[in-house]
């Protein structure tokens, strides 16, 4: 099971935009590597990360092979309602994994 | 005969061309661009992408792009692209109705000293762009 780190505040006021800040444990292999024996490993990275926001979309991101391994992306929500912010990466080799965190907005 | 063996080294030159690693080309750079923008002219300006100009180790190297000066609903999409990676993409983004301020933050590979490009597409449909050269003292290791 793949390890998330989220970091995000626990209130914020209405209508301000807070940052993100999300690190998922996760190799990124890019498929140029070759291993021990000489052949090329295949490619294993996260395609897709997409942040919800009480089912509206706040950011969704493509990655590629020249995202580090451990893939940190950091980004703004502007905060409208008191509810919750869901995480999803997807990603090669039936790679996935959700997590939701609350939000207070006061 | 002369024709057999000039096709048979063409053929062997064909081969020792596929065994170089991949890299991506200021062509290749040029058509990820292209295919970013739509067509629509890249302008030099708007677009803030920050990286260390002296990368002593390129796995993981801190990158962020903003477009802190146009207004947040217009800016709809940003990417990052690099000149001599394995491949022109490295991240794209798209900017939903919840998303705040348009900024990202990430860490990246880097293969050599290159080009970056950062390029935002607004709402207006014109696209903005940000060009830095980093120097890069060790590799990603991609052999």
């Amino acid at each position: 099971m793949a390890r998330s780190l989220i970091t995000l505040p626990e209130r914020v006021s209405r209508g301000e935009s807070f940052r993100v800040r999300t690190l998922l444990q996760h190799p990124m292999e890019s498929g140029f590597r070759a291993g021990a024996d000489g052949r090329v490993l295949p490619r294993d990275i996260v395609r897709r990360f997409r942040c919800l926001y009480n089912g509206e979309l706040v950011i969704e991101a493509e990655l590629s092979p020249a995202i580090a391994a451990n893939p940190f992306i950091e980004f703004s929500v502007r905060a409208v309602d008191s509810g919750s912010l869901l995480f999803e990466w997807t990603g090669d080799q039936g790679f996935a994994l959700r997590e939701q965190r609350p939000l207070i907005v006061a | 005969m002369a024709g057999l063996a000039r096709r048979q080294l063409l053929a062997a030159a064909g081969g020792v061309w596929l065994l170089r690693p991949a890299q991506a080309t200021p062509e290749s750079l040029a058509a990820a661009l292209r295919d970013f923008s739509g067509g629509a002219p890249l302008r030099e300006g708007r677009v803030q992408l920050d990286i260390a100009p002296l990368v002593d180790n390129g796995n993981t190297v801190p990158v962020s792009v903003a477009v802190p000066g146009a207004p947040a609903e217009q800016v709809l999409a940003l990417a990052l692209f690099t000149e001599r990676n394995p491949q022109s993409e490295v991240v794209r983004l798209q900017f939903g109705p919840r998303a705040g301020e348009r900024l990202l933050s990430t860490r990246m590979r880097l293969a050599t000293s290159q080009q970056l490009v950062a390029v935002a597409r607004l709402a207006d449909g014109s696209c903005w762009m940000q060009r830095v050269n980093v120097v890069v003292t060790l590799s990603a290791c991609l052999e």
